[in-house]
């Protein structure tokens, strides 16, 4: 009968039939909704394995043909799981070249240049979200200006001030041209600039030193959009190709993208699977990379799009 | 503790000139309530003697010492935001030490002062919590809490109450009394509400437009306004407010001829007897708003609409009344809004007016 009363709102007018049929009916309602509402979770979780599957399914090709004799990968239909799984691609693949240097300079160049960005575009982006001095609006346009400039454009002089400065096949020949990024010093101007002031201001009135507000207050506060900044920027120099290919003229500052590529031409016959597995071995520290960092760059995505 | 001293202080923004050449001397150990409509400066006062705003022209001193070019961080000077602005990235903890840190203060020491702050405001068993985890009311105590424990000269408060609900306004708000009387320091409050400011300060300064239109004690203020605009915005519902010529039968001595006459409405009686003494004004009682303890009537007459609050008395049913005002209850103001005193008034022709 409880809920007799709360439909009526306490006047007692309502018979107990009465009371029962309306009841009835409520139960009824909050059935149909429920079922909807599980339709719906439903019909989102298949929706969103698609997504799943449409994203995943080269990487578990990759992962699939990089376990597989030669003549396997041709067959028809083609098979997931191969019957022998041959680890020996992964040992021949890093056997092609000297992979170990590869790595190394993977590793050295595109920490590098984030380290480098890191300190550049943190300062650039304070001073452009928190700062009105003469020519800000100029040099900002200027910043914005560069990033419409495609690097194809630039390689050439480039490569010729590289060669100048005797950096060509050096590390810090691949880092320097990256030491700053436009689009990093964007992003994390505007994340500056959702911080209010009062935050500052109470810092200052705390006797925080200038980068001691940035160290200490601005950048935990933009952690999300930091992480997700250093892992784009991350990824794109760990994948990139063109530019160390035209920069280096021999082995010694050299990237995994350019040995991988190099596994093709090895036999003469595209050997897929020990290009597969090199594939692999070239993804897997992003991978580990993303998956540890996956929490915040949702959450900068969040904190964006709602914001 | 510390005497602060504003002298000719002027603040321009681009072309707009929000302060000119104002004047206030805020008295040691006081606490000092700064009140007026928004965009009246009174905020913007505020964040020049914190040094968060650079005055266009003028000096600041905050005990005896110019802090002109002294930065925020140096002039002794804590402050309590409206939005509390804790750093979200930090523990209570961690917020209360930020600025104990920046002063190189050691760390038993800055521990012995957090326990003893988190002890007089409470927040002991929140300690270790991010400010997001707490009630709006904590958040509060934490920004008290910060600004107290660097032990300032000078307390500033920037509407700290306005996000806080009612019952814990009115909490913080004895709070804010009993934690001043116990400091002594001095304290300036910003407020756009009279009523906080009337129950906190012990001086209040009222502010429009860039300019301090007076400042003394909240009793002062209720009782002899300086003007116009202070006479309307203290009390609620504000004073009544009518042209001379409508106040017809009512005779005045005076040396210059005021614009304005005014009255309290909880010094106007409704139907009182024969014999007070006082300008009448019959009228419709339009609406009756009681709150128990007291009745607020809104009354339609010849010249105009004006309030009328009474006090443990029964609610009033006639619809047409007449109201008495006694003579020296009577406030006059000049046409520009300035105060006069010495007016003596009679009622010319009483027969007119009340129908005595």
């Amino acid at each position: 009968m409880k809920t007799v009363d709360n439909t009526i709102g306490g006047s007692p007018i309502g018979t107990a039939a009465a009371g029962s049929r309306l009841s009835h009916a409520r139960t009824r309602k909050a059935t149909i909704r429920q079922a909807i509402s599980v339709l719906l979770r439903v019909l989102n979780i298949a929706a969103l394995l698609l997504l799943v599957l449409v994203f995943a399914l080269p990487f578990i090709w990759m992962l699939s043909t990089s376990l597989k004799t030669l003549p396997e990968t041709m067959i028809f239909p083609p098979r997931w799981i191969p019957d022998n799984p041959v680890w020996q691609n992964y040992a021949d693949a890093w056997n092609t070249g000297p992979f170990l240097k590869y790595f190394r300079n993977s590793i050295i160049i595109a920490g590098g240049i984030l380290i480098l960005q890191m300190l550049t575009i943190i300062p650039a982006a304070y001073a452009f979200a928190r700062y009105k001095f003469v020519g800000s609006g100029f040099l900002f346009g200027i910043v914005m200006v560069t990033l419409m400039i495609p690097s194809q454009l630039i390689f050439l002089p480039v490569y010729l001030e590289l060669s100048a400065f005797k950096l060509l096949n050096t590390h810090l020949g691949l880092i320097l041209p990256f030491a700053s990024s436009a689009f990093g010093i964007f992003l994390l101007r505007q994340a500056f600039m959702q911080i209010s002031d009062e935050l500052i201001e109470a810092a200052r009135l705390d006797q925080a030193k200038e980068w001691k507000i940035i160290v200490r207050i601005m950048v935990p506060l933009v952690k999300p959009v930091l992480v997700t900044f250093a892992l784009f920027s991350f990824i794109a120099h760990w994948n990139d190709y063109f530019w160390p290919l035209v920069m280096t003229t021999n082995e010694t500052a050299r990237t995994l993208p350019l040995g991988i590529a190099k596994i093709r031409e090895v036999e003469g016959v595209a050997t897929w699977n020990i290009l597969m597995a090199g594939n692999l071995i070239l993804v897997t520290p992003i991978l580990i990379v993303f998956f540890l960092s996956q929490r915040q760059i949702i959450k900068a995505f969040v904190y964006n799009g709602v914001k | 503790m510390a005497k602060i001293e504003l002298k000719q202080i002027s603040k321009k923004f681009k072309d707009e000139t929000i302060i000119e050449n104002l004047n206030l001397t805020i008295k040691d150990g006081s606490f000092t309530v700064l009140v007026g409509p928004s965009g009246c400066g009174k905020s913007t006062t505020l964040r020049m003697v914190a040094g968060l705003e650079k005055q266009s022209g003028g000096e600041i001193w905050i005990d005896d010492k110019c802090v002109n070019d002294t930065p925020p961080g140096l002039r002794d000077v804590a402050m309590v935001f409206q939005n509390y602005a804790l750093y979200p990235n930090m523990t209570v903890r961690g917020n209360i030490e930020f600025g104990l840190k920046n002063m190189g203060i050691a760390k038993q020491e800055r521990e012995r002062l957090i326990m003893d702050i988190c002890g007089i405001v409470g927040l002991v068993p929140h300690l270790n919590k991010k400010p997001q985890s707490l009630s709006g009311g904590q958040r509060q105590r934490v920004a008290l809490a910060r600004a107290m424990v660097k032990q300032p000269k000078v307390f500033i408060l920037d509407e700290p109450l306005s996000n806080l609900d009612a019952k814990l306004r009115n909490q913080m708000r004895t709070e804010l009394i009993q934690l001043h009387k116990r400091l002594g320091t001095t304290f300036v409050y910003v407020t756009h509400d009279q009523v906080e400011a009337m129950s906190m300060g012990d001086e209040i300064v009222v502010m429009n437009k860039g300019v301090i239109q007076q400042a003394d004690t909240p009793m002062k203020l209720y009782h002899d306004p300086a003007n116009q605009f202070t006479a309307e915005f203290i009390g609620t519902p504000a004073m009544n407010m009518m042209d001379m010529r409508d106040m017809q039968g009512l005779e005045i001595r005076s040396a210059t001829v005021p614009g304005y006459a005014g009255f309290r409405p909880e010094q106007a009686l409704i139907g009182a007897g024969a014999d007070s003494e006082g300008y009448e004004i019959e009228g419709e009682i339009l609406t009756r708003e009681s709150l128990g303890a007291e009745n607020i009537y809104q009354i339609q007459s010849r010249n105009g609409v004006f309030f009328v609050k009474t006090f443990l008395a029964p609610l009033e049913t006639m619809r047409h009344v007449k109201v008495t005002v006694p003579y020296d209850r009577l406030y006059y103001f000049g046409l520009n809004g300035e105060r006069l005193r010495g007016v003596e008034a009679s009622s010319k022709r009483p027969a007119a007016v009340g129908g005595r």
